[in-house]
């Protein structure tokens, strides 16, 4: 029953736009064989709305808005789990904190800084914006994680002389390839979804704009051209899908690391 | 090459930056042999021209980048590339780099500064797009809508009394409630009822509830708007829900523009997508219950929904907690739905979506500011809760 709404999007999304406007999406299944589908919904929105193009242009934020979170956590995260130094705990207590403030709170500024700097509308902005906001999730996740790793591991990589930037690079990032993974498909979701950021920093001229925004601008203007919203929705839904499926396990896991105890 | 010792391996803390010959330096044939590289560079004004002129380097290329990247013309493919490379390999040069300047610097000092090198590149983007920005918005919330002058609390009265604001307000207890009542309650019956399955059923159907996660909140207004949909009476209904409702002899019914169930429409979507999520911690945390509790229970003679109720959910209560205030935080900040579906017409606006709307729309700062500063105060006992809990866990280590 939960498939339901999924299912009606992607039959609707091969009906000729007269099907749709004269008789439910159920229907066709009482008529198998006797139905006309048809590609051309997708085609239009491809091409004539632009989807094709947002298409690109959402791969073009979401993997670097992916990587570079994760460079930059994972120094912090073993820094965090085996480095000592001063006001360690207060930091990290912070870096807790932060996960939980809504973005909203930095929005405004951030777009003042933007708007001094001549970012707004570029693919670099929405790269800095999420790493700053992914940030958080990603150190407190992989901190947890490296911090899980036996210590007599890093011990006796210390003893064979080896300095931390050395015991990091060749040893604790190949074993925390798991939850970097799990992280990455989090991350890489959200960004990939995201609607928020990418329309207060990137805007939605049609050379910029990701998927999201070009579905939302097309509800405004085309609400109730069923047809192109439904093949416009599914190519938004088809990537995170197909990267989500055969992956879920990972996701699931960095999901439970965090809360279950034991 | 005058060489003292043996052949320093490259990252070793202690030996090579304490050796002090003073022979004529050979210019080494390239940087490929770094032993020897290193115990040339113990020559002071060497290390010095080192220290300072590698960051000032790094920097260099960094702000070219930068450049590059925000403002190339250059086709889509070239810039992601070069963000990649930069990402990445400039990321852990630039780390590199650091620890370089570290390791040439007496050892007392190299060990307090390193952590700082590791940590310092995302503690201050975390100042920087975090924590700035917070204090920021604060400051902007006491100000008028350019954020020049100052008016007190002017924009707080505003908040708390305005009707459309009074409406989002109503609205965003209603998605918190049914929200989150709506998720963990499903997400828990279904994790239950999921547990007593066949392995492969189970993980079926864990699946197919999971799978809405991976929709965009954008994607799944359009797929619920369709089942919202609308058409005259007497006409055929393609909205699946008019259809059904017509089919149970009523006058089909413009749902998004019904107060105040439209609210509800909308929170069902949410609870839609989220449930995965809350039955995949909480089917973790029912399967961790120890069997022989359960089996003491069951001995005893308690049936199945009593083992349920009493044994398992105390169990498992402080996973309950963590993700109930997952979901609060979550619904607190929802704004794509109310946004794409009704753009907050017909009394279905929310918090997030006002804020949206005065700072973006009504370019007015200090409002924005405000509200989102409430949305702030919304979050932060919850704030408090998680740094708590994180407190225990640490002091389990």
């Amino acid at each position: 029953m939960w498939l339901i709404p999924s299912l009606g999007l992607l039959v609707t999304s091969f009906r000729p736009e007269l099907d749709i406007a004269s008789s439910g999406w159920w229907t066709v299944f009482g008529n198998l064989g006797n139905n006309e589908w048809t590609i051309n919904n997708y085609q239009r929105v491809i091409e004539a709305d632009g989807m094709g193009n947002a298409f690109l242009n959402s791969l073009a934020v979401s993997i670097p808005a992916t990587i570079i979170p994760i460079t930059i956590a994972a120094f912090a995260a073993y820094a965090f789990a085996w480095m000592e130094f001063k006001g360690r705990q207060v930091l990290f207590v912070i870096v807790v904190g932060l996960m939980v403030v809504p973005l909203q709170m930095a929005l405004i500024p951030l777009l003042q800084i933007y708007v001094n700097f001549d970012l707004t509308g570029t693919y670099l902005a929405v790269w800095l914006a999420h790493t700053g906001f992914g940030l958080p999730l990603a150190i407190y996740l992989l901190r947890n994680y490296i911090g899980s790793l036996p210590k007599s591991i890093i011990e006796s990589a210390a003893i064979d002389g080896a300095s931390h930037f050395k015991t990091f690079f060749s040893l604790v990032v190949p074993l925390s390839v798991p939850v970097i993974a799990s992280f990455a498909i989090f991350q890489f979701l959200w960004v990939w979804n995201d609607f928020l950021v990418a329309i207060v920093f990137l805007g939605g001229t049609p050379d910029v704009s990701v998927v999201t925004i070009r579905l939302a601008e097309l509800v405004g203007s085309r609400g109730q051209d069923w047809e192109v919203l439904t093949a416009g929705a599914f190519l938004t839904m088809v990537l995170p899908l197909v990267v989500f499926f055969p992956l879920q396990r990972f996701f699931v896991r960095g999901l439970t690391a965090g809360s279950v105890k034991g | 090459m005058s060489n003292d010792q043996p052949p320093t391996k490259r990252g070793t803390t202690k030996v090579a930056a304490r050796s002090n010959e003073t022979g004529p330096v050979e210019t080494s044939s390239g940087l490929s042999e770094k032993a020897s590289f290193r115990d040339h560079l113990a020559i002071a004004p060497l290390r010095l021209i080192a220290v300072v002129g590698v960051p000032l380097l790094a920097f260099f290329l960094l702000s070219q980048s930068f450049v590059f990247l925000r403002d190339s013309e250059a086709n889509r493919v070239v810039i992601v590339l070069v963000a990649l490379v930069f990402g990445v390999i400039g990321v852990f040069g630039l780390y590199w780099v650091m620890d370089f300047v570290a390791n040439q610097l007496p050892d007392r000092i190299g060990v307090r500064i390193r952590p700082w090198i590791f940590a310092g590149p995302a503690l201050s983007v975390l100042a920087l797009f975090l924590v700035w920005p917070t204090i920021r918005t604060l400051w902007l919330s006491f100000r008028d809508d350019d954020g020049e002058a100052f008016v007190g609390l002017d924009n707080y009265v505003y908040a708390f009394t305005n009707d459309v604001m009074l409406t989002a307000f109503r609205n965003n207890l209603v998605w918190l409630i049914v929200g989150t009542v709506g998720t963990v309650g499903l997400g828990l019956a279904i994790a239950a009822l999921v547990d007593k399955l066949q392995r492969r059923s189970e993980s079926v159907a864990k699946s197919i509830i999971f799978v809405p996660m991976a929709i965009s909140f954008v994607g799944a207004s359009i797929i619920w708007g369709f089942i919202y949909t609308f058409r005259p009476a007497g006409r055929p209904q393609i909205g699946l829900l008019n259809a059904i409702w017509t089919r149970l002899g009523n006058d089909p019914v413009f749902w998004l523009s019904k107060e105040p169930w439209n609210t509800f429409m909308l929170v069902v979507v949410l609870i839609w997508l989220q449930t995965g999520f809350a039955m995949v911690i909480l089917s973790a945390a029912i399967k961790s219950v120890p069997d022989d509790i359960l089996e003491a229970a069951r001995i005893d003679g308690a049936s199945e929904m009593q083992i349920f109720w009493r044994v398992v959910v105390p169990t498992i209560k402080s996973t309950i907690v963590v993700v109930t205030t997952t979901m609060i935080i979550l619904i607190l900040k929802v704004f794509d739905i109310v946004w794409v579906m009704t753009s907050g017409d017909f009394g279905t606006e929310v918090i997030a979506s006002q804020m949206i709307r005065q700072a973006f729309r009504f370019f007015d700062d200090g409002k924005g500011a405000a509200v989102a500063v409430v949305l702030l105060l919304a979050v932060i006992p919850v704030m408090i809760l998680n740094v708590r809990r994180f407190r225990e866990e640490e002091s389990l280590r």
